[in-house]
């Protein structure tokens, strides 16, 4: 298959993995964080932590768009998905996030409309054709997602629309990588920059990690070679001493983003004083809402928000798993309590999340492997 | 400055980034999920934690470990693989324990053929009607009648849409029972079907949908002899259901079953697979995707005749309908309490069906086939085997992809194309559902 076997190779990555290990000092640690969930993912999917040498961890952080949305958010969501007349909308993923009193699968068997869109703009065409009823989009995702609800909300001024509203979740990926910077218990190397997201915002925003916090970054693609590459660029400015934003993924990512989606996510959004992350706490400026402009669109002033606030079940470490301080499988209740089946913790629920990735894919220490390969010979 | 950028020349020092408002955190009630199922099964954990206390403490330290906190103290102590072996072992243990529907209504997971679908099963149907002939829950019951041997066996059709390149819901509905019959090792014989039909269904589309399970029938060599007819009122179902059950007489002397799976045998494919599901998905037009692609629904006796016929060493058959291939080798490590390891790059997958999948996040080894078979064989006449599948026409395509291994049991590995091992294990939810 063009344009991804190309990423897929496997001599090719023997040879990086090669050349990775010959940068690591002998009796040193490396630790960088792989910020976006879509990393973590191809990290598990491929196996590619079979390549790296037992000196480097890949640390799995906050970059998943579904993990990070409090059970308290999802509990509104289902609150305003069983108010007369609406009919709920939301992408795939967001379907089996457990808020505090079940999922919207859940909802949706006790007979509330909720409804899996691939797009917003299906989201439109449902509140088109059903005139008589309020459609809901449950706007969720970070910088990536932000530039299509946008445009979302400015075709359905465009259009009239009276009976559409947006829930709007959207987080901004930078101040929750500071809160992890500024997190006491942490210590990382560098950064696996997420790819998607820099698309959007470009590699610019993350200057600050470099000059002031003295760590390297790579914006990097998804394809197992890429992350290859991108830790391969992390050990060579490791060993050259240099901390510098670097932009792997420059086939996809402009240096400086992409002007018009900044444009229409700054003309529909405003940052909101601070919003809280699953995990993460309260984090100032971090997050979208509705401008005032288009008021009429956001289902945060069209219904009345409960705003619960759930707190996560004590024996859940959802919060240290994102900031990397716990392996998924250091959680008491990993794997046994919370399963991909019942997810207590968000890590658990979409297949970027951390715990999920973990315990779908990797759920298999190397020696293990090793093995089965020995009594398979 | 855009909303995307405004924090990018703040001084990390000169914002709290993370000021909880203090008021907010009492409130904040603790989650308990819906039914209080977290709850639950922190409580359960809780119970399992304290009855392993004793299996966890590291050896060699007698009469540590009973109490709660030193056993944790015990457990830091250990080195990292040490610590990560044993919470796997204990995931093993949870794994293995009974299942439980947590849940308090159905969801669409129920029927996806996941996780979900496999603990509804266990938990509520085979609980209720449990007896020896139901418990192997393979895709045919064997019953001994008067000293034959004949399988029985029934499955429902709510495949929407009901018109899809290179089928229906007829075929379908023909192709499905006579499939699960012949992977018993049955010559199909008779079926039945039942219809529920949705008021307003157009008749010019139900004769179209009778043509062509009269065509796939003949095609398989079975009659319909007998049948049912419901009607219910617009809106409480879909157009059009069906439900087929058949029956067929096993006269080959063989006992097929994926508990009879053993380290050494070869699994293979019969041709390639994911082809109806992502034709279904394609299909209902959600996606804008268009690809020339067509379902591979087909009656699989005439393949299975010719593999028994020729290789004394098949050990089961499974056609790889909901859920995938990939479940089918999760039922083989499960059963014959095994492991199972598989070669991504042998695998025959149609390069539109691995892009449509790219495209769309999921994985081909999870997606249906409705015309495929995966097969068990010993490893010794794997290429026997192999030989007698490419001999026919539904077989061409036919690839050995792995093997059973003594390796971890009850769980299966792939080597992906990329050189990494990762599990692969059951699906959880299916957010693309109804798709046979």
């Amino acid at each position: 298959m063009r344009f991804v076997d190309e990423f897929r190779d496997a001599d090719k990555a023997h040879a990086l993995a090669a050349k990775i290990t010959a940068l690591c000092e002998p009796g040193r640690q490396y630790k960088f964080m792989e910020v976006c969930g879509g990393h973590t993912h191809t990290i598990y999917k491929h196996g590619l932590e079979d390549y790296l040498p037992e000196s480097i961890t890949l640390v799995h952080g906050p970059g998943c768009p579904v993990c990070v949305i409090p059970m308290g958010r999802v509990d509104d969501a289902i609150h305003l998905a069983s108010q007369p007349d609406v009919i709920m909308t939301s992408f795939g993923d967001m379907m089996r996030v457990p808020g505090g009193d079940g999922s919207f699968f859940d909802a949706k068997a006790r007979g509330t409309d909720i409804r899996m869109v691939y797009s917003p703009l299906d989201s439109l065409k449902i509140a088109k054709n059903n005139p008589d009823k309020r459609v809901v989009f449950m706007a969720i995702g970070f910088e990536t997602t932000a530039p299509s609800t946008a445009m979302t909300l400015l075709r359905a001024q465009a259009a009239g629309l009276t009976n559409f509203s947006i829930f709007a979740n959207h987080v901004t990926i930078i101040p929750a990588i500071k809160a992890i910077l500024d997190s006491p218990d942490l210590r990382l190397d560098g950064f696996i920059g997420p790819g998607h997201v820099s698309t959007v915002i470009g590699c610019r925003p993350y200057e600050f990690i470099a000059r002031d916090y003295g760590k390297p970054v790579v914006v990097a693609g998804f394809e197992p070679l890429d992350i290859l590459q991108s830790i391969y660029m992390l050990m060579i400015q490791m060993s050259e001493g240099r901390s510098e934003i670097e932009n792997q993924y420059s086939r996809v990512v402009p240096w400086d983003g992409n002007m018009v989606a900044l444009k229409v996510i700054n003309e529909t959004m405003e940052l909101r004083p601070y919003f809280e992350w699953r995990g993460l706490g309260f984090i100032s400026h971090s997050a979208l809402s509705v401008r005032e402009k288009y008021a009429s669109f956001d289902a945060e002033l069209l219904f009345d928000v409960p705003g619960v606030r759930v707190a996560d079940p004590k024996a859940c470490q959802c919060g240290e798993v994102l900031k990397g301080v716990l392996k998924p499988w250091e959680c008491k209740v990993f794997g046994t309590a919370c399963t991909p089946e019942t997810p207590i913790g968000t890590c658990m629920v979409s297949p970027e999340g951390a715990c999920a990735a973990y315990y779908n894919y990797g759920r298999m220490n190397r020696n293990r492997v090793m093995e089965t390969e020995v009594s398979r010979a | 400055m855009t909303a995307g950028q405004a924090d990018q020349d703040t001084a990390p020092g000169n914002t709290s980034t993370q000021e909880t408002p203090a008021a907010d955190t009492s409130e904040a009630k603790e989650a308990t999920g819906a039914g209080g199922w977290i709850a639950d099964a922190l409580r359960e954990h809780e119970e399992h934690e304290r009855s392993e206390q004793a299996i966890i403490s590291p050896a060699g330290q007698p009469g540590g470990g009973h109490s709660h906190d030193r056993g944790r103290v015990e457990r830091r102590q250990l080195p990292m693989a040490d610590r990560e072996q044993q919470v796997l072992d204990r995931i093993d243990r949870a794994r293995r324990r009974r299942p439980r529907v947590r849940e308090e209504r159905i969801t669409m997971s129920h029927g996806a053929g996941g996780k979900a679908t496999h603990t509804l099963i266990e938990a509520v149907f085979l609980d209720a009607f449990r007896n020896p002939l139901l418990e192997p829950l393979e895709d045919a019951a064997r019953l001994h009648i008067n000293g034959s041997r004949v399988a029985l066996t029934t499955d429902s059709y709510v495949v929407s849409p009901l018109f899809f390149p290179g089928g229906d819901i007829g075929d379908l509905a023909i192709n499905g029972t006579v499939n699960d019959l012949s992977m018993a090792g049955a010559v199909p014989l008779y079926l039945s079907a039942g219809f529920i039909l949705e008021e307003g269904f157009p008749v010019a589309d139900l004769s179209r949908i009778t043509e062509s399970m009269r065509a796939a029938a003949d095609a398989a060599g079975v009659q319909v002899v007998t049948g049912d007819t419901k009607v219910v009122e617009r809106g409480k179902a879909d157009g059009c259901y069906i439900n087929t059950a058949g029956v067929g007489i096993i006269e080959r002397d063989v006992s097929l079953g994926v508990a009879n799976a053993q380290p050494g045998d070869a699994i293979i494919v019969s041709g390639m697979i994911g082809d109806h599901g992502v034709t279904i998905m394609l299909a209902r037009g959600e996606l804008d995707i268009e690809a020339d692609l067509e379902s591979d629904t087909a009656a699989l006796n005439g393949l299975v005749a010719g593999l028994l016929d020729a290789v004394p060493g098949v050990r089961a058959l499974r056609d790889a309908t909901r859920g995938g291939v990939a479940t089918i080798l999760n039922e083989i490590a499960k059963s014959a309490d095994v492991g199972v390891l598989v070669n991504e790059d042998d695998i025959p997958v149609r390069d539109v069906v691995r892009g449509a999948s790219e495209l769309l996040g999921i994985d081909p080894m999870y997606v249906a086939c409705e015309g495929r078979m995966v097969v068990v064989v010993d490893g010794s006449q794997a290429d026997s085997a192999i030989a007698a599948l490419r001999a026919h026409p539904l077989g061409e395509q036919s690839a050995i992809i792995g093997h059973v291994t003594d390796g971890p049991a009850g769980i299966v590995q792939l080597k992906t194309a990329f050189g990494g091992t990762r599990i692969v294990d059951l699906l959880v939810g299916d957010p693309l559902p109804r798709i046979c």
